[in-house]
């Protein structure tokens, strides 16, 4: 079959760093063809490029067999080319079915109308599956909703080829379900799916075709038939998956340097108790929204907290994070960008942020002690910076999440709260960032790593708190780590039960 | 490439990323140098040791209040209430210092005040004095605990306050003039505005003190990194542990001081405060540390910038005043158009960047 849309070999570089390399692959219509690959191997600006919101620097986009070129996304979408988002892009004041028909409301005698919307509205959420009123404000809707209220959106126009940005990273593998019953339905009529993952086990049940990223190149396309998940993630990172994870040491200690007992967050988390042992990387599981980050920035001050925090065995109650960071408790936070960093100031002003207190002679701050701590973080963390005083906005994902590791480490902490260690964050680093993590737990200090990255959780932490819905579910020791156990947890149902559950819901 | 050649290219190079990476820090010197230029072509009494110094002698109340907007933008916020909280504070002033003058205390208050600092003329400066500076902090401290603990934008705060300081100064005025009375404390403080040390007049030596100060606590000091922080992003800064309440409260109580002091050197000049003391010095203190190139989005404050933009504006003023070229009934309207053109200039230079 000839597909509808087909790229020749292109290529996409920002500045002179080329994330994209010769790419060339045909999207058929009726096929779901899934695009996996690590965080930062291509697949969101693959993506960008097929849907219009990104020009290939080299190379030609072919639609039904005619070279085209999109001015922009409004262009791919009158083409029938529709992008689900991963981020939710919905207006959080205006209702459901407002947001659905945000800028191309239908109208009667010149003006909106509301009754028409409310009952497509109606129709386009209940073929997806999902119960939403339409006149629901999304600000109060769950995120799984809002996923579904962004794919009925997307679906509104007319479409040829639909395009699926992660969309089950937010969701159940109930809810999952019923997203790829709506899938079958596309592939049914004759819809091309583009879908892109990275739950290996999904894209095998789901997808005819599987196309392969890495470091920006076409490892390989492949029937998902023939393909399975074990040998989906080798062609993905390109070796042996037990490599990229440090060693785990025999069992750490004993001794208890955190404990937390009713702990609550007003809104997010609901009555958690842990502990934490030296030495120890302790894992935080869930899926997004299920309170993971809430809890561990109540802990540190920087949301209201309730509960009892006996740290090395004093109650400790910390009111903001510098608080928490005098005492050795140190929060990295999953969002770089708008909390870890100051992307307009350079590396050195990022740097000793936390810990400007360490650098002054009298009143002053001592700028040549700065600049030898900025000769030690660039070489101990391996930060590849080109000038010494350029932005740490102008850093790349992985060199800014070392660059926080290396702000936050000069506090000298005991407990390192990590949020998401690799986001964003390229295979290479990725590497290093474990290896350091594992180098930090040697040296006697403690470690929470919370991560929506399952094989991270597994590769990387001695044992698992798993969180739903802001409490937390249960903890899967060391030796029974899993991703099925993880997920069991995460979500109360076991991965091979969500679809006999779905089928029968639906 | 020999080792002489090596040698020479580094200095042609790190002089190109001077100027291409600190365009913004220079903008507002080369504007100043402009402006000389054209001031010396349009009239050729400009061009004069006493008239330059003149202007500079001017500019000063404005450059005072700049360096504490400085710090109050570099930190993300907006003082609107300068020149409401100048006229107060020079009001409040003097309605002390005649108080104490008085041959009996009025109230129980000036009692107790000229039992601490005496009846000496010498004596009731100083009260004068350090309750200038009490009444600014306090007026800073004011807006800065509103905006920070209510939670409120820096506009609406700075807004209401606006309206309450102008508002008490015409009440404590009944709607007049508040003059110093007493011609022998004029005398003793006349020398703050009209002497001069080695022939510089003292407002610009105390100027340009505030203005090393207010460098010195910026770029150098962990409060002011603190500040350009905060101001950068808030999120980061708290989730960096700075303490973000005490440093954006301390932004205002600098500038309610910084007031304070421009109006110590403002009193000796003309000895009375009425209702229309210090309009519309906020329009010029912002626009001041915008020429300077400070954003006002905060993340940069640079305070030697805006003591040049404070002096732009009185030559601006002054051009206008020594040539026939635009009336000087529109230097309001010409300090007005310069911030619109100053903020398009920083967007094209940050667009370059």
């Amino acid at each position: 079959m000839a597909p509808i849309l087909s790229a020749h070999r292109i290529s996409r570089s920002f500045g002179p760093v080329e994330v994209l390399s010769d790419i060339s692959f045909g999207l058929e219509p009726g096929e779901v063809h899934a695009v996996i690959g690590e965080n930062g191997a291509g697949k969101s600006t693959l993506m960008r490029i097929l849907s219009g919101h990104l020009q290939p620097s080299k190379g030609a986009l072919e639609f039904r067999g005619e070279p085209v070129r999109f001015s922009g996304p409004v262009e791919a979408e009158r083409r029938g080319i529709v992008l689900v988002h991963q981020e939710i892009l919905l207006a959080e004041d205006l209702t459901v079915s407002e947001n659905l028909f945000l800028g191309r409301e239908l109208r009667r005698f010149g003006l909106t109308d509301k009754q028409a919307m409310r009952e497509s509205t109606r129709a386009a959420l209940a073929r997806l599956g999902a119960r939403i009123p339409p006149d629901a404000q999304v600000r109060g809707l769950s995120i799984a909703e809002r996923q579904f209220v962004q794919i009925a959106r997307a679906l509104l126009v007319p479409h040829q080829v639909v395009i699926f940005d992660e969309p089950t990273a937010v969701l159940t593998p109930i809810e999952a379900e019923a997203l790829f019953t709506t899938i079958r339905r596309l592939k049914a009529d004759g819809i091309a799916v583009l879908y892109i993952s990275h739950r290996l086990a999904e894209v095998k049940a789901i997808a005819e075709r599987v196309t392969v990223l890495r470091d920006g190149q076409l490892v390989a396309t492949r029937d998902a038939s023939s393909l399975e998940p074990v040998e989906m993630a080798r062609l993905m990172v390109g070796r042996d998956l037990s490599k990229l994870y440090p060693d785990k040491p025999a069992a750490g200690s004993r001794d208890m340097v955190l404990s937390v007992t009713g702990a609550s967050v007003p809104g997010f988390v609901h009555n958690a108790s842990f502990e934490l042992h030296r030495g120890e990387i302790l894992g935080f599981g869930g899926l997004v929204g299920a309170g993971r980050t809430e809890l561990l920035e109540g802990l540190v001050g920087l949301r209201s907290f309730r509960g009892e925090v006996i740290l090395e065995g004093r109650e400790v109650r910390f009111r903001n994070a510098g608080e928490a960071l005098a005492s050795g408790v140190a929060y990295l936070t999953e969002d770089r960008k708008g909390k870890g960093l100051l992307l307009q100031q350079d590396l050195r002003v990022n740097l000793t942020l936390a810990a400007l207190e360490r650098f002054t002679r009298g009143p002053l701050i001592d700028a040549a002690a700065e600049d030898r701590a900025l000769d030690g973080a660039l070489r101990n963390f391996d930060i590849r910076a080109r000038r010494r005083n350029m932005l740490a906005g102008q850093l790349s994902g992985g060199n800014q999440q070392k660059l926080l590791l290396a702000k936050m480490m000069l506090v000298e902490p005991r407990i390192i709260i990590i949020d998401e260690p690799t986001r964003g964050v390229d295979i290479g680093t990725r590497e290093q960032i474990y290896q350091f993590i594992a180098r930090l737990a040697a040296q006697g200090r403690s470690i929470i790593v919370i991560s929506s990255e399952m094989p991270e959780l597994i590769g990387l932490c001695d044992r698992v708190l798993v969180m739903r819905n802001g409490r937390i579910t249960g903890e899967v020791p060391g030796e029974d780590l899993s991703e099925d156990a993880i997920v069991f947890l995460a979500t109360g149902v076991h991965e091979d039960k969500a679809a006999a559950i779905a089928a029968g819901v639906a | 490439m020999t080792e002489r050649g090596a040698e020479a290219v580094p200095p042609m190079k790190s002089l190109r990323r001077w100027l291409h990476a600190d365009l913004r820090v220079v903008a507002p010197f080369v504007a100043l140098g402009a402006l000389v230029l054209l001031g010396a072509l349009v009239s050729d009494r400009f061009l004069t040791v006493d008239n330059l110094v003149n202007v500079a002698t001017r500019s000063a109340f404005i450059a005072i209040i700049a360096v504490g907007a400085t710090f109050v933008i570099a930190g993300g916020g907006l003082d609107l209430s300068v020149g409401s909280m100048a006229a107060l504070i020079a009001g409040v002033m003097i309605f002390v210092m005649n108080g104490l003058g008085a041959p009996a205390p009025a109230n129980a208050f000036f009692a107790t005040l000229s039992t601490l600092f005496g009846s000496s003329p010498m004596g009731i400066l100083a009260a004068g004095i350090l309750l200038a500076l009490l009444l600014g902090a306090l007026c800073g401290l004011a807006n800065g605990v509103v905006t920070t603990f209510g939670r409120i934008e820096p506009f609406i705060v700075t807004l209401g306050t606006m309206g309450i300081y102008r508002g008490l100064i015409i009440w404590l005025a009944a709607g007049g003039t508040i003059t110093m009375r007493s011609v022998e404390l004029r005398e003793l403080y006349r020398p703050v505005y009209f002497g001069s040390i080695a022939g510089v007049p003292v407002p610009i030596l105390i100027f340009l003190a505030i203005a090393a100060a207010g460098a010195l606590l910026l770029y150098r000091t962990p409060f002011g990194r603190h500040v350009v922080a905060l101001g950068s992003s808030e999120d980061v800064a708290r989730y960096s542990g700075v303490p973000i309440a005490r440093v954006r409260v301390l932004t205002y109580v600098i500038q309610g001081v910084c007031v304070a002091l421009a109006i110590l050197v403002y009193v000796p000049r003309l000895g009375s405060a009425t209702p229309t003391t210090g309009l519309l010095w906020e329009l010029q203190a912002i626009t001041a540390v915008v020429i300077g190139g400070t954003m006002l989005k905060g993340g940069t404050g640079r305070v030697w910038g805006t003591i040049a933009g404070a002096v732009i504006l009185e030559l601006v003023a002054n051009i206008m005043v020594l040539s026939d070229l635009v009336s000087e009934y529109l230097v309001g309207a010409v300090q007005g158009a310069i911030i619109i053109v100053a903020m398009l200039v920083q967007r094209g230079l940050h667009r370059r960047q």
